[in-house]
């Protein structure tokens, strides 16, 4: 697929934002400035840079209990997100949704997620929302192999096949739910596999291929805007850190880690970029140097702003 | 004004809503064709055809979630459940999703769903297709929780429940269905959250929701004999609840029941009966009492099930302890 030169850097772009933005909350976590947990992405950049990339502002997506790359793909804020995961009154949900809850419909997104498999009949929802508009817009869900397993993923699945909605089921698969190893809780090994019993294509890619993630994405995507229903894309990629920070991980050996470390989807992409001549050695840098100041702009944003004031708890429990 | 059952008032609500804005769309299982479990929405599908009458397959969660996540998207669906007793399968995207994602988005989200559920006993239809599971839904913030009674308050308060912003629980008693009353033909609407009084009185209040207001009408009449003038209110929505319609009942006849179908222990009324406590102990001359459902689940055979359902006897038995 020819890509023009902007998309290519944006994709980059949009996995280093991931990444440093993700390091960061490591570090800050570390650090004990952030409250309650967060789920970290490290690793999986390429498949939310892939599969958003595939997608229009006006799209929908639904997010996991790990969306931070999800978010910023789909454009989301680096402010706002950070100001949120800090519990500043200035986050995207005012201090209220924390790492697991940021929305922001005008982007697109219908919200991460902290129940696994919870996202599955939204993105229902807001796909039949587009058909019922007659918009041509999609739904995207985002899932992990976890939620691979819940009832109502396999309720979505039906019931978008069985009414042809415009979605796209795209599949994390990192290999653990929570601290569970793909062989021990499902049988299959494939679990595109299971797009079969839904009579819907199922794709298993790269998924740290970026480029392998957005030419599935995007097939999958021209086939739901032309109302031939979902697709699910299965995307092998590997967790690096936890399934929570603070997780010792004690249920996986270094030596699987080290070995999916070593194909992380970052410079690999950086090297084709190189190669092609689509970027050079200083842009890169120069990128990166940007991204991180950004980032750096956004804690600072988070850490100046004001904590949420008390009165404002029962806004927002109704319209 | 005519004269209709409850569930052609409902069947009136949807058609109108249908008809006034094409964002309303109706989704459950057997609400095409077939016109509902219970036939609420026949004629619909033949009206509005398949595209705003959809038929789904046997998935509440995924009938839930994706009621919720078309309103988020900007529609208005109305779902259905057949029976309130399968909204277990179903909670997480009722309490987890569809009743949080306001507040926890900072206000970014509207969520403006409706779902229809019939509850109650008296059919014969045993522990997991009877149950009254208000005080369930009472509990989680961000819900609205509706609970008519009469044919005129089934039709205004569906037509409120479709115009709001939030997820609404509706509540029809499967009981009531067949139960006629006079309903204005043309669209109106009830603002939720504001009781009505079925019955003046002066010597006790009863508090009463769904079926229950037949009961606490019958028992009225009852009391009559033996000199005592209940009033009846009828909440109507348990969230936002009337509060005030309550108080001001109390204060004027200084004694409290409350009766609803839902178990007893933890029960709507166990609400009521504190807020009166807490808000109006000065007005009152005796404890309050509550009538409920014996803390069991619902029973199949006849015998059985006529001695679970409180009724009007209960009640009276329960003023009589204390006037």
């Amino acid at each position: 697929m020819a890509l023009s030169k902007k998309t290519l850097i944006h994709m980059y772009e949009t996995m280093n934002r991931i990444r440093l933005f993700e390091q960061k909350l490591q570090e800050f976590f570390a650090a004990g400035e952030i409250p309650g947990f967060v789920h970290l992405y490290l690793g999986e950049e390429a498949v939310a840079t892939g599969a958003c990339s595939a997608l229009t502002d006006a799209d929908m997506i639904t997010s996991t209990h790990r969306g931070h790359g999800h978010l910023l793909a789909k454009g989301g804020d680096l402010k706002l997100m950070m100001a949120e995961i800090f519990g500043r009154s200035t986050g995207y949900c005012k201090g209220k949704g924390g790492s697991m809850h940021i929305a922001d419909l005008d982007l697109g997104i219908l919200g991460a997620n902290g129940i696994v498999g919870g996202g599955g009949p939204l993105a229902v929802g807001a796909a039949l929302a587009a058909k019922y508009k007659k918009s041509k817009e999609v739904a995207l869900c985002f899932f992990g192999d976890g939620a691979s397993n819940q009832g109502t993923t396999q309720e979505s699945l039906n019931m978008a096949s069985a009414w042809k909605l415009p979605l796209v089921f795209v599949n994390e698969n990192n290999g653990y739910g929570i601290s569970c190893p793909q062989c021990k809780s499902m049988a299959v090994v494939d679990i595109a596999d299971r797009a079969a019993a839904y009579d819907m294509p199922g794709v298993v890619v790269d998924g740290n291929d970026v480029l392998a993630v957005y030419e599935a994405v995007t097939e999958a995507v021209k086939r739901a805007r032309k109302g031939e229903g979902p697709s699910l894309i299965e995307c092998k990629t590997y967790r690096w850190r936890g399934h929570f920070e603070g997780d010792a991980c004690t249920y996986r050996c270094t030596e699987e880690l080290e070995e999916w470390m070593a194909k992380d989807p970052i410079p690999r992409f950086e090297a084709k970029l190189l190669e092609s001549k689509t970027l050079s050695r200083k842009e890169a840098d120069k990128i990166k140097e940007r991204i991180a100041g950004d980032i750096d702009d956004a804690v600072n944003f988070a850490k100046e702003s004001p904590m949420p004031l008390t009165p404002a708890l029962m806004d927002d429990v109704y319209a | 004004m005519s004269e209709k059952t409850y569930l052609q008032a409902l069947n009136e609500a949807l058609r109108q809503e249908m008809e006034r804005d094409e964002n309303v769309f109706i989704l459950g299982e057997d609400v095409g064709r077939f016109g509902g479990c219970f036939g609420v929405t026949q004629g619909l599908f033949d009206q509005f055809g398949e595209e705003r009458v959809m038929d789904t397959p046997i998935t509440e969660s995924a009938i839930v979630g994706a009621a919720s996540g078309a309103a988020a998207a900007g529609l208005r669906p109305v779902a259905e459940l057949m029976f309130v007793d399968f909204i277990g399968v179903a909670m997480d995207q009722l309490f987890n999703q569809a009743a949080k994602m306001r507040f926890m988005f900072g206000g970014k989200a509207t969520v403006p769903m409706t779902l229809r559920m019939p509850q109650g006993a008296g059919i014969g239809a045993a522990a997991q297709h009877s149950q009254s599971l208000e005080s369930w839904f009472m509990n989680i913030p961000g819900l609205k929780v509706v609970i008519p009674s009469t044919p005129r308050d089934a039709k205004g308060l569906l037509v409120s429940a479709i115009r709001d912003d939030n997820p609404v629980v509706f509540l029809e008693h499967k009981l009531l269905y067949g139960v006629s009353g006079e309903v204005p033909d043309e669209s109106y609407s009830i603002e939720l959250g504001k009781g009505e009084i079925k019955r003046e009185g002066t010597d006790v209040t009863i508090v009463a929701t769904s079926q229950m207001v037949y009961s606490a009408l019958e028992a009225a009449e009852k009391l009559k004999a033996d000199g005592i003038e209940a009033e009846v209110v009828d909440p109507r929505c348990l969230q936002p609840l009337d509060k005030d319609i309550i108080l001001d009942s109390v204060k004027k006849t200084h004694a409290l029941v409350v009766a609803h179908e839902a178990v007893q222990y933890s029960g709507p009324g166990a609400e009521i009966a504190a807020m009166a406590a807490e808000e109006a102990l000065d007005y009152l001359d005796a404890p309050v009492k509550r009538v409920g459902a014996p803390f069991c689940p619902v029973p199949f055979s006849p015998p059985l099930e006529q001695f679970y359902i409180p009724g009007a006897d209960n009640i009276v038995e329960a003023v009589k302890s204390i006037r």
